[in-house]
């Protein structure tokens, strides 16, 4: 009954704040490299803190990639924007709106060929201009076709 | 399951018809800075959480005080900004009657959060939210959320994200003010004096 007392938290909660669209299947030949793109969208008026925060304490954006056959080369992230909002004395790094975060992978000679999910986590941190929502981590899946 | 979401999407639905005067639930904000009536006040739920000192910690001891209970986190940037208002209203008003407690979300406890109140001076008490506690509280799936409690561990009046300083500093003088409603406790003796020493942590 207790629990059920008073729960603001129910009540903006942060569902559907941040979406990702999984990225394509890949069709990929051994000893390549090719690019999987994941595309992020915020509900406007939201921002995460970008992969360089701009305070020690502030809960950066990551994506990571768990161990697979494949070799991660690079996960690059956009150029943040630098935006003030009503709880920061300076501007912050953050993204917003819609962006993407890129990862090069690189399949090794030695791959067995055959499809393969790889799976990534992608951590983030959400506020708004006056409140903030607990860290979160989602999973991406990437499908990868591997030939000869 | 789904039956328990319902009822848990019911009754928030029905509090956010309580609080249409105060927050605006689809986008909690306050709106004024004004108390609840004493008669729709409804008991902060009790909780038992330790400080950096791991000294237990009651909500219960806190009663005959005004509480501006803060449900933060070192990661959530409008807490930051509201630290320092706090450590004025804990300096300002404590001889008063008044205490804030903060109430950490950090996944990381006291590893997060001792150097980060250490550095910003805080002089108020602060423990750290276990899931039970969170749960009482609504889940606290945002922050700050702040509520303001009357000398009888009532709650005055929520707060979910940032509002302006005066917004609290308002509510809390109105509540320390009304010393005339203060109930004695259940068993007929006085109103609990002081709670704990609210000094730093």
């Amino acid at each position: 009954m207790a629990a059920i007392l008073w729960m603001p938290g129910l009540l903006p909660g942060q569902t559907n704040l941040l979406t990702v669209t999984p990225p394509p299947k890949q069709s990929v030949k051994k000893n390549a490299e090719f690019t999987a793109k994941v595309d992020v969208q915020l509900r406007p008026g939201y921002h995460v803190n970008s992969n360089t925060p701009s305070d020690d304490y502030l809960i950066g954006l990551r994506l990571t990639w768990a161990a697979s056959p494949l070799d991660v080369q690079q996960v690059s992230y956009p150029k943040p924007s630098m935006e003030k909002y009503d709880f920061s004395e300076k501007p912050i790094s953050v993204f917003s709106g819609g962006f993407a975060i890129t990862t090069r992978f690189r399949i090794p000679a030695g791959a067995a060929p055959g499809m393969m999910i790889v799976t990534g986590k992608l951590r983030y941190q959400a506020c708004s201009n006056k409140e903030c929502f607990p860290p979160k981590t989602i999973e991406v899946k990437l499908p990868v076709d591997i030939v000869n | 399951m789904l039956v328990s979401l319902h009822r848990s999407l019911l009754a928030a639905a029905a509090i956010c018809g309580m609080l249409v005067l105060n927050v605006n639930c689809g986008n909690t904000r306050s709106v004024r800075a004004a108390v609840k009536p004493e008669k729709d006040r409804k008991s902060a739920p009790e909780f038992s959480l330790k400080d950096a000192h791991g000294r237990v910690v009651k909500l219960s001891d806190y009663k005959g005080k005004v509480v501006l209970l803060n449900f933060w986190a070192t990661w959530c940037g409008p807490c930051k900004i509201e630290i320092p208002w706090f450590i004025d209203f804990e300096q300002k008003f404590k001889d008063r009657g008044f205490a804030v407690l903060g109430v950490s979300m950090d996944e990381d406890g006291w590893e997060a959060v001792k150097p980060y109140i250490e550095k910003q001076k805080v002089n108020y008490r602060v423990v750290v939210a276990s899931d039970e506690v969170a749960d009482l509280y609504g889940g606290v799936s945002s922050l700050p959320t702040s509520f303001v409690l009357d000398r009888q561990g009532k709650i005055a009046d929520v707060h979910v994200g940032l509002v302006s300083k005066s917004v609290y500093q308002n509510e809390i003088e109105q509540l320390l003010d009304n010393k005339a409603h203060v109930q004695p406790d259940a068993d007929g003796g006085n109103p609990v004096d002081a709670g704990p020493a609210s000094g730093p942590n």
